[in-house]
């Protein structure tokens, strides 16, 4: 027998088995469905809150997506209102201010739990990874106890310093700085750079994906914080936005067409640093120094 | 530039010691290769010399200081690594300048000598480049540039070619080479490559378990090898080994008709002899064997010989390229007496 002949039947095989394309289809219209589902479900909220903050006040319990009557009233409404304004400035001072920070200490202590060989390092490392796991509301009434003895109530000190660090971003950083390879920072050493200067130009501009998504995930953690805010800040003036928010309206009634207003706005800056900091996710920047 | 000496080096992690008194000295403007297998403790001297391991125990001095005790970047030393260690983030101009951040020059005598450096190593037009545009030979130029740039006492290179391709290692080793004879620092250069060694090196260090096993120029090492395991190393292919018994000023090689010998003395030895020295004529008999493998390398043409048991296998033997014998013939090995290495058969050291 010639090659050609025991390769044949395989090829016919392969002609025949054009003929039955439905399941690909089937399979095909199953996925769009229920990607269609999945996006519904993610795009209902959002059009719904939108449609609520165009909406006049005895329509909001009204479920049309489309507003009988449209109107901007509400947005010049929240606005033109100075509490909506200051809110607004609190959250962006307290989520930009943690989010530096975090970029810093983050990555510091997760550099050093990397790159260092000191005694009790992996005990620290540990400790760090065991705060993981004691969730946020177990932890409010010691940082309010805590705050209220250092007189730090009802300021943005008050508000941040829980989140200043982050256990799970130091995890990340430390993740991330095993990627880079012990030759650069060498390399650097014998250049004359101290360990800080090592540190920030040399090993930061290689994990800068890292720190991108650190951002990201920080900024909008912060944004959106609502219980001890909630807790802390006792003012109407050292409000954020989402306690802000949540206080629209009076005991009685609560205004959803504010609130729904106020939440499409502060949803703007969330996008602002998505569309920033998403261009830093380019991957693959660490091999391009090494090799051939 | 400047000397280099190492007296007494000892490395130990925890308990385990990888290093065991390394003595040495460097003559100012020396081009000396550590080699040895792997794990034999080249790059950990070579990192102890740039001050990136402590040291245990003995001293290291540069130019007749000791630096023990001294930063990496107070010991004017510059060093390349085998992943080049180029910042990817920075352009090919930033990453050789990287090199004189420390140095106490004007701005524009740093932008000259990146210039000189540059056009040193025919990379001016490639200035502006990321290292992600840069080919792996260039990638590895961009290291020694910023190595050179800071004019270094020491230049360390630990295995700098063993990323690049065969045809582009050759080029490179010519290059490095050639920048020696112009820059003429003093070089410690690692490879467990002993073609690279031979090729490059003013002086050889021959490692082994962290021991020194010979320490002399590539003829020396080649022509009289401290020991059996120098004797194997250096050499491709591999010296053959051979075992035989010597009595009364004649020597019995595997087996074989006892051929006279003077400075053999009496007992077990191993006789070592090199493939280019184990012919087809001339010279003495030596053993013989049926032909097993041919590897024609244009000229001469290697053959492999399987000479029974008593002679441990197969040995390697040249013949000419043109009439070699062929496989499963029969043939005699010859050899001159003088090219017959004689090594003591329980220390492997050389008998003279
Ligand atoms: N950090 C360390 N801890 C413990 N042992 C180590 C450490 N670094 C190296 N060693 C050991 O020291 C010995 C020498 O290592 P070294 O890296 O110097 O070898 P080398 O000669 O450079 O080998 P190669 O050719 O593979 O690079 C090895 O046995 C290695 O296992
Ligand atoms: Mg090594």
């Amino acid at each position: 027998m010639t090659v050609a002949d025991s390769i044949r039947p395989t090829s016919d095989a392969l002609l025949s088995v054009t003929a039955p394309k439905r399941p690909a289809n089937m399979g095909q219209i199953i996925r769009w469905l229920l990607l269609f589902l999945g996006g519904v479900a993610m795009v209902m909220p959002i059009a719904y809150m939108i449609s609520t903050s165009l909406k006049w006040p005895h329509e909001v319990y009204n479920v049309n997506l489309i507003p009988d009557e449209p109107t901007i009233e509400n947005y010049t409404y929240v606005l033109e209102d100075g509490r909506f304004y200051h809110w607004f400035v609190n959250s962006l001072v307290i989520a930009t201010l943690t989010t530096v920070s975090n970029i810093l200490f983050d990555s510091l202590v997760g550099y050093t739990l990397c790159k260092f060989r000191f005694p009790g390092r992996y005990i620290i490392f540990i400790a760090i990874l065991s705060t993981l796991m004691i969730p946020t509301e177990m932890l409010v009434i010691p940082w309010y106890l805590m705050s209220q003895q250092f007189g730090w109530l009802d300021s943005y000190w008050g508000i941040m310093f829980p989140g200043l660090m982050t256990a799970f971003g130091t995890f990340l950083m430390k993740q991330f700085f095993e990627t880079v390879p012990d030759d650069f920072i060498e390399a650097a050493r014998i250049d004359g750079l101290n360990e800080l200067q090592i540190w920030w130009t040399v090993a930061m501009p290689l994990v800068k994906p890292a720190l991108a998504a650190l951002a990201i995930f920080v900024f909008l953690g912060n944004w959106t914080a609502f219980i001890w805010p909630l807790i802390v800040a006792n003012s109407v003036d050292m409000y954020t936005l989402p306690v802000g928010l949540s206080s629209f309206g009076d005991e009685a009634d609560v205004a959803w067409e504010l609130i729904m207003t106020g939440a499409a706005i502060s949803t703007l800056p969330t996008l602002v640093v998505f569309l920033i900091f998403q261009r830093f996710i380019i991957r693959g920047v660490v091999m391009a120094g090494l090799k051939g | 530039m400047a000397t280099l000496a190492l007296r007494n080096l000892v490395k130990r992690y925890d308990k385990t010691e990888v290093l065991h008194g390394i003595d040495l000295e460097v003559a100012d403007g020396e081009f000396v290769v550590f080699v040895g297998p792997s794990g034999c403790g080249k790059s950990t001297t070579l990192r102890m010399i740039a001050g990136l391991e402590e040291v245990t125990q003995g001293t290291i001095e540069i130019g007749g200081r000791v630096v023990n005790n001294l930063e990496p970047k107070d010991r004017d030393i510059a060093m390349v690594f085998q992943n080049y260690a180029i910042y990817p983030h920075m352009t090919v101009r930033k990453n050789i300048g990287f090199g004189l951040r420390t140095a106490k020059m004007t701005k524009l005598e740093k932008s000259a000598r990146l210039e000189e450096v540059a056009a040193i190593l025919d990379m001016t037009d490639l200035l502006e480049r990321k290292p992600s545009q840069l080919s792996g030979g260039q990638r590895q130029r961009v290291a020694i540039g910023r190595a050179m740039v800071r004019d270094p006492a020491v230049f360390l290179f630990d295995e700098p070619l063993s990323n690049l391709d065969a045809q582009l290692r050759t080029q490179m080793r010519l290059e490095i080479k050639k920048l020696h004879q112009r820059v003429g620092n003093t070089i410690v250069f690692v490879t467990h490559d002993q073609v690279e060694a031979m090729t490059m090196a003013d002086r050889i260090v021959i490692m082994k378990d962290g021991h020194i096993q010979q320490v002399g120029t590539p003829a020396e090492v080649y022509h009289s090898p401290a020991n059996a395991f120098v004797a194997r190393f250096i050499g491709a292919p591999s010296m053959n080994m051979l075992p035989a018994t010597a009595k009364d000023g004649a020597i019995s090689i595997a087996g074989g008709a006892p051929l006279d010998l003077a400075r053999a003395p009496d007992g077990v030895l191993n006789v070592g002899v090199r493939p280019d020295d184990l012919v087809l004529t001339g010279g003495v008999p030596i053993l013989t064997g049926r032909v097993t493998v041919q590897e024609p390398l244009g000229n001469e043409t290697l053959i492999y010989v399987d000479a029974g048991a008593q002679a441990g296998g197969e040995v390697i033997a040249k013949a000419d390229g043109r009439t070699p014998p062929a496989v499963g013939s029969t043939v005699t090995l010859h050899a001159d007496p003088g090219a017959l290495h004689l090594f003591d058969a329980t220390t492997g050291v050389t008998i003279r």
